[in-house]
């Protein structure tokens, strides 16, 4: 069985982001980018599959600029076979998704792993908008995926506890941090990705049109909280609770 | 034209996210309808609602457990009726909306913040670093509810029609298998007045129990960072953060959690904070109102104590 993973270049989690002093974005000029976290998931759980022996090839795959290769250098080195670049700046998740579909009638994959939402945009929409475009079932949220030839069971984080929802394949599933937890890429496997194949495409090749439907009108900081108080026992904190807060 | 509002049901009524949805709605045009699946008794609850004109209730096995693909139909088949479709953002909203509106062309707005006009509205990103208005060129536009941010519809005021979903099809590419949903007499999460949330410094399951008392006494809903729910001391549902549940109770207390900007993202809404940490130095201390430094496990027992 064929597998694709979508992975995107964000920054990274332990930047602190600034807000452009002329409103228009935030800055990622000169700072860190990595994987998004939910997507080394994804790889993972792809290249577990793989050494089950369910699943026969691994497609990753970004939309992004001409840079996301490293992201892709990073799939391939944990263990993905081959890599797509589509490049294209700025894609809203709905052109992703066009994308991914396009991609998906191309390598007719019969299981496709997304994060579950982008640490950037934190829109968490993707993999459910793919699956609408495809027909095709989703899983989402997913902490455990038990894959066979005709199914995919996956147990999915929800309000209040865990859900089972049993899929047809083919299928799309969307990754929650406790599914695996990734493995670093061995330094030999960093030089073997080197040689793996990895196509550039552009967002025209594939006919999908990435006009966006949003403008972004101001991007600001958001109000910041005051430092407080430090209290010097617990009698003076649940007094203070009482008196000055009067929340309980 | 009027907004539609999808509901979560919390057992026989509607979840207080879906009221902040409902308000957020009310913002956009005074005709709100709202859409329960399954439970009848949930879509009376709905009903009474401030500001709901009409109930809309699907029957049947495809709808009672929130199927994606079924649900995702019913609203496409009823969206030619709207002009804004809604629903709280919560896992089943998240799962829901992003597939109604790709089914329909549109890009959707997830978790908007304030609702500026028909058209623009207010998100986080980066972990709530940032706060970007957006403006949408969709004629039909599909949206989930920060909670958080909008005050509740109030449960009472509304005494709207209920009737009968139209049919639609079932896709049938899924299937409920079962869940394992905690029953719990505390408030939920993401509706407490007040939130007690352990860390990775609890150090157990066991001692995760330690904030039990004071939840008691406070009448509070127990929260966890990643760190904690990731070692195996808190069941998942129960992470507070960017990735997990954002709340903004009145008093949140943050036990043994440092204050990585992913946890204060799901929190920093709240009105007062409480920060108990033996590091001086932590970052939760600058979202902080009051700050007592000291190791928890001294601190805990004397905490539930003064509480009477
Ligand atoms: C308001 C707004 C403003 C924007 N402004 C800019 C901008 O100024 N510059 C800019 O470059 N972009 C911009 N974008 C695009 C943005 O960076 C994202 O690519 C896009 O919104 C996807 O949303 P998300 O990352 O939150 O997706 P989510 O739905 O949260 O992502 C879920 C999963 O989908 C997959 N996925 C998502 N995107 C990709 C991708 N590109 N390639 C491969 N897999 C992917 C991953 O598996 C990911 O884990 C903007 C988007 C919005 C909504
Ligand atoms: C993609 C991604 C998503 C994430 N999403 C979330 C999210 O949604 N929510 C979330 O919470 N995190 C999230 N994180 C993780 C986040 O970055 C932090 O790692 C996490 O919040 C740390 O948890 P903590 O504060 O419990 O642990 P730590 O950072 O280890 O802090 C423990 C604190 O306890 C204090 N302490 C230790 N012993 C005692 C004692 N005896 N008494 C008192 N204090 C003590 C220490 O001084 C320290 O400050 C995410 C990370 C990534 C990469």
């Amino acid at each position: 069985m064929k597998l694709l993973v979508p992975v995107k270049r964000v920054v990274d989690y332990n930047v602190k982001v600034r807000v452009k002093a002329d409103g228009t974005g935030v800055e990622t000029a000169n700072v860190k980018m990595s994987m998004n976290p939910f997507d080394e998931i994804a790889v993972e759980e792809a290249v577990r599959l793989k050494e089950k022996g369910t699943v026969t090839e691994i497609v990753a795959v970004t939309i992004g600029p001409a840079q996301a290769q490293e992201q892709l250098r990073t799939a391939l080195a944990m263990g993905a076979d081959r890599a797509i670049l589509v490049e294209a700046e700025g894609a809203e998740p709905l052109g992703v998704a066009k994308v991914l579909k396009a991609l998906v009638e191309r390598e007719q994959p019969q299981l496709v792993i997304l994060g579950k939402q982008a640490i950037d945009d934190d829109m968490n929409a993707t993999g459910q908008m793919l699956a609408a475009l495809l027909g095709w079932s989703q899983g989402t949220y997913a902490s455990k995926v038990e894959l066979s030839a005709d199914g995919a069971k996956v147990t999915r984080e929800v309000d209040g506890g865990l859900e089972t929802v049993q899929l047809k394949l083919p299928a799309i599933v969307t990754t929650d941090l406790r599914l695996n937890e990734p493995r670093y890429a061995s330094l030999p496997n960093i030089m073997k990705a080197r040689k793996k194949p990895l196509e550039t495409l552009k967002a025209a090749d594939l006919g999908v049109d990435l006009t966006p439907r949003l403008t972004v009108v101001k991007v600001e900081e958001p109000p910041k909280r005051q430092a407080g108080v430090k209290v010097g026992s617990v009698s003076e904190l649940v007094s203070k609770l009482k008196t000055e807060a009067k929340v309980i | 034209m009027a907004v539609l509002v999808l509901a979560d049901r919390s057992g026989a009524t509607v979840s207080q996210p879906t009221r902040s949805a409902v308000a957020a709605a009310s913002q956009i045009d005074g005709d709100v309808h709202v859409l329960v699946l399954g439970g009848a008794e949930a879509a009376q609850a709905a009903a009474k609602l401030a500001g709901v004109t009409k109930v809309i209730q699907a029957d049947g096995p495809a709808y009672e457990h929130g199927l994606a693909e079924p649900a995702a139909a019913l609203l496409v088949a009823l969206a030619p009726n709207y002009s804004h479709l809604l629903a709280p953002g919560s896992a089943m909203g998240k799962n829901i909306m992003p597939r109604v509106a790709a089914l329909l062309d549109v890009q959707i707005i997830t978790d908007i913040a304030a609702v500026e006009g028909a058209d623009t509205f207010r998100r986080f990103i980066y972990a709530g670093n940032a706060l970007a208005t957006v403006k949408t060129a969709d004629a039909k536009k599909v949206l989930t509810v920060r909670a958080a941010s909008f005050d509740p519809a109030p449960a009472e005021g509304g005494s709207a029609a209920v009737e009968a979903a139209p049919s639609a099809e079932d896709p049938a590419v899924s299937s409920f298998v079962g869940a394992e949903i905690a029953q719990s007499e505390r408030p939920e999460l993401t509706a407490a007045r007040v939130v007690v949330s352990g860390g990775r410094a609890m150090g157990s399951a066991e001692n995760f129990h330690l904030l039990e008392g004071i939840a008691d006494k406070l009448g509070a809903a127990i929260g966890a960072s990643r760190a904690a729910v990731d070692a195996g001391y808190a069941p998942n549902d129960h992470q507070v953060g960017q990735t997990g549940k954002i709340v903004a109770p009145e008093l949140y207390i943050a036990v043994g959690i440092s204050g990585a900007i992913q946890h204060l993202a799901g929190m920093k809404d709240s009105k007062v904070i409480v920060a108990i940490n033996k590091d001086e130095e932590a970052p939760i201390f600058q979202v902080a109102d009051y700050g007592l430094v000291g190791d928890l496990f001294k601190i805990l027992p004397e905490l539930e104590q003064e509480l009477g």
